[in-house]
């Protein structure tokens, strides 16, 4: 199981975010533990991605902070940042692998330009890392020769090449078929068994959020509703929270049908 | 326009007049905020040349040659096609109009200045930006888009000096070489219509271009160059890096960018003249 401890690693602290004028976030405080899966679950527009890139440092806050090992992504040097980025990685919901290069090539790039190795050294970390995703032979291809599930493979394999303690994943299921997910999901819970990292998953899919997740904080609208192990949310007596794992629609007096009808002026069938 | 008024009611045109007035503040705070941008691209892009290996951020020669490689080496042959052209149409033209004096010999002096201060630095820019300006902005629109450009962020690679530096040095050292370049395939194809046409000696030509022409001459068309190529990296990648939206966004970019190019080198290349002729 976990190897996690109760230090934290992350802290988010009263974390308020705006794009443009419209709140997206509102007052978000929050601890990730060392070693531990931490799920971020919500419905679409809950905030979750937004929560993930401020954990990131790709957005500055409107207010309160967040902290990562310790430093304040809002008040840290550029030195400093570029030090905290190196014990991070991420795997984006699109894999964000550079089209001009191979899958190789994107594995060993953090490498290349962060640290002082020769190139046989790096090809063969590069390697390590690919068989560690399952994609050992694949470092000739182009990125559009992956089908959904392996770019996603190879955009954690680029995550990992530097070791980092965080692991950042954003929706790494999505638009993904159950098997492949299921595959993706096996994949990080490896990952945090083979690389002690702490592994910070963003998903809105339920099934994948109970499998891996050591603990889950669930987003509506911007607000935390909870933080808790799995169990604990799955049973939670916070209605949006039983809502969102009964997919059911939050304001159950909305009748779809009547809905459409009054967009497109045609009755429902 | 009373009837006008009358018609659409006050309170109409004052709300048009209001809503016009937001857009054009709007339209200048967005020209503000892309050159304070272009200004920080800049400083940032001198930043790391000069201190990016001691912050462990080096900027790899490797970049900079294969950047080199795609704005210089690539655009030769367009390059020498159209600056001949160029050279032939001066040569051409001039010898039309000047016969009207009975002087077509003084046709060198037309096409030695006019190429090496106006049409070879001009041509090349506008060729630059067409090429690699409309490229560089298209590539770092998608990669804004595929989120590579935040990958990158969180990898530690800062942006900047990974996308920006290498094509701002290779352009400072492509577009002035292609300057040259341009200039000399023109002179050379002028001189041969002239020789061809007045029975000029080709070497002759050349005496004389070189006699006519001073180092301050060379330095004048050089000068705007570096100015077109610094424009032209900075132009794009401010362009490129503010998409929104998907394929259409990219497409939307690579067209202001070579809008914005071409038009910053033609108002450059005035300032620049009007500053040089005060002297």
């Amino acid at each position: 199981m976990s190897q996690q401890s109760h230090e934290h690693v992350i802290d988010v602290c009263e974390l308020v975010a705006h794009y443009g004028p419209r709140p997206i976030l509102h007052g978000v405080s929050l601890g990730v533990r060392d070693g531990e899966i931490f799920v971020i679950m919500g419905g679409s527009g809950s905030g979750k991605s937004t929560l993930l890139r401020h954990m990131m440092g790709l957005e500055v806050p409107s207010a309160g902070s967040v902290r990562v090992l310790g430093k304040d992504l809002t008040t840290m040097t550029r030195e400093e940042s570029f030090e905290l980025r190196r014990k991070m990685g991420v795997a984006f919901q699109s894999g964000a692998l550079f089209s001009s290069m191979t899958v190789g090539e994107n594995i060993m790039l953090p490498l290349e330009e962060l640290a002082e190795l020769d190139r046989t050294t790096m090809e063969i970390m590069m390697r390590m890392k690919l068989e560690l995703v399952g994609l050992a032979g694949f470092e000739d291809l182009m990125p559009a020769e992956l089908s959904g599930g392996m770019a996603k493979r190879a955009a954690m394999a680029r995550a990992i090449i530097m070791d980092p303690k965080i692991l950042f994943c954003d929706e790494p299921s999505a638009g993904l078929d159950p098997a492949v997910s299921s595959a993706l999901d096996d994949l990080i819970l490896k990952l945090r068994q083979a690389l002690h990292m702490t592994i910070v998953v963003v998903t809105h899919e339920l099934e994948s959020a109970f499998k891996i997740a050591d603990r889950i904080a669930v987003l509506d609208d911007g607000r935390l509703l909870a933080v808790d192990v799995p169990d604990a949310i799955r049973h939670s007596p916070i209605e949006p929270i039983q809502n969102l794992i009964h997919r059911r629609p939050e304001d159950p007096t909305v009748d779809p049908n009547a809905y459409l009808e009054r967009l497109t002026g045609e009755a429902q069938p | 326009m009373a009837e006008r008024v009358a018609a659409a009611g006050p309170e109409r045109v004052l709300a048009d007049g209001r809503a016009w007035l937001e857009r054009l503040g709007r339209s200048v705070v967005g020209g503000l905020e892309e050159l304070g941008l272009a200004g920080w691209l800049l400083a940032q892009s001198v930043f790391f040349l000069g201190a990016g290996r001691a912050r462990r951020q080096p900027v790899r020669l490797a970049a900079i040659v294969a950047e080199m490689k795609q704005i210089g080496i690539a655009a030769l042959p367009i390059s020498t096609l159209l600056s001949a052209t160029i050279g032939l149409m001066l040569a051409l033209q001039g010898i039309d109009t000047l016969e009207t004096f009975g002087a077509q010999a003084q046709v060198v002096i037309g096409v030695a200045f006019s190429v090496t201060r106006e049409f070879a630095p001009l041509i090349t820019g506008i060729l630059v930006a067409g090429r690699s300006g409309s490229s560089l902005a298209a590539r770092i629109a998608t990669m804004t888009i595929n989120q590579e450009v935040d990958a990158l962020r969180v990898m530690g690679v800062d942006p900047v000096r990974f996308l920006v530096v290498p094509s701002l040095v290779a352009a400072l050292v492509m577009v002035p070489a292609l300057t040259l370049w341009s200039a000399l395939v023109a002179q050379l194809a002028a001189g041969l219509w002239v020789q061809s046409a007045l029975g000029i000696d080709l070497s002759v030509y050349v005496q004389q271009t070189f006699e006519i022409l001073a180092v301050s001459d060379l330095l004048h068309g050089l000068g705007k160059s570096v100015i077109f190529a610094v424009s032209i990296v900075l132009i794009a990648v401010v362009n490129g890096s503010s998409v929104r939206g998907g394929a259409e966004g990219v497409g939307r970019r690579t067209t202001r960018t070579v809008v914005h190019c071409i038009s910053a080198i033609l108002i450059t290349d005035m300032l620049f003249v009007w500053v040089a002729t005060r002297g």
